[in-house]
């Protein structure tokens, strides 16, 4: 399992906080995660097509595609930030 | 180094003495402090509501704090980041550098807070006279950050 945590805009569009999600066999990378959840359709797609201005963390640091997920992961996806 | 992201206001007073408190060593000390705007692209803005993202907010400023002292001189270093709803007047952010010399204090202190701006996971929900919107980033943040790279 990993926990996704989604963030501000995301969390609003997608309607939740947190999820516990089973990994599939070949899913080993954030963007096969990313691939996994725009296909669930809806606001999922639209939120995380290739090309659509998110960020995302892996275990708290931030990271791109080709970042490696594995069981025990905290993926987290979010906007650009917009602190101080 | 010491990062502290709370919802209650800071004193800026109290801060820097704390930071300073018995080191003769120091010879300057920078200070930012970030504050509420009333008016955000064209409209009035009653109430900022800032998320953040426990535990990484508080590595991702860390790890940039460890940045500006690999390349400044810098004794210490406080950020303060507040979360939760604020309005216009209210303080938002605090950065704050001690160092030998002025030039380093500066430098590490602007660094310090054009890199929160881009990397540290805060996002602000403003409540204006159009309705909730969530704020934008700007280009112009990122050209900020950017600069430090030449």
């Amino acid at each position: 399992m990993i926990t996704l945590l989604y963030f501000a805009r995301l969390r609003e569009a997608l309607g939740q906080s947190s999820e516990l999600l089973a990994l599939p066999n070949g899913v080993a990378t954030l963007d096969g995660v990313r691939a996994l959840l725009a296909a669930r359709g809806g606001a999922w797609a639209h939120e995380l097509a290739t090309g659509r201005a998110f960020r995302a963390a892996v275990n708290q640091a931030v990271a791109s595609g080709e970042t490696p997920v594995k069981d025990g992961d905290e993926v987290a996806f979010f906007p650009p930030v917009t602190g101080g | 180094m010491t990062v502290r992201v709370q919802e209650s206001d800071f004193d800026i007073s109290a801060e820097i003495a704390a930071l300073r408190a018995g080191n003769p060593k120091i010879g300057a000390i920078a200070s930012f402090i970030g504050v509420v705007r009333d008016l955000n692209e064209g409209d009035a803005v009653s109430t900022l509501t800032l998320e953040h993202y426990p535990g990484m907010t508080e590595k991702s400023i860390e790890d940039i704090i460890t940045q500006a002292r690999g390349r400044w001189q810098v004794m210490d270093a406080l950020v303060i980041h507040r979360i939760g709803t604020l309005k216009p007047l209210d303080q938002i952010v605090l950065v704050v550098v001690s160092s030998g010399h002025r030039g380093d204090a500066f430098a590490a202190c602007e660094f310090i807070m054009d890199y929160l701006k881009t990397r540290a996971p805060f996002w602000k929900k403003e409540q204006t006279s159009n309705g909730a919107r969530w704020v934008d980033a700007r280009a112009s943040d990122d050209a900020a950050a950017q600069r430090w790279r030449q």
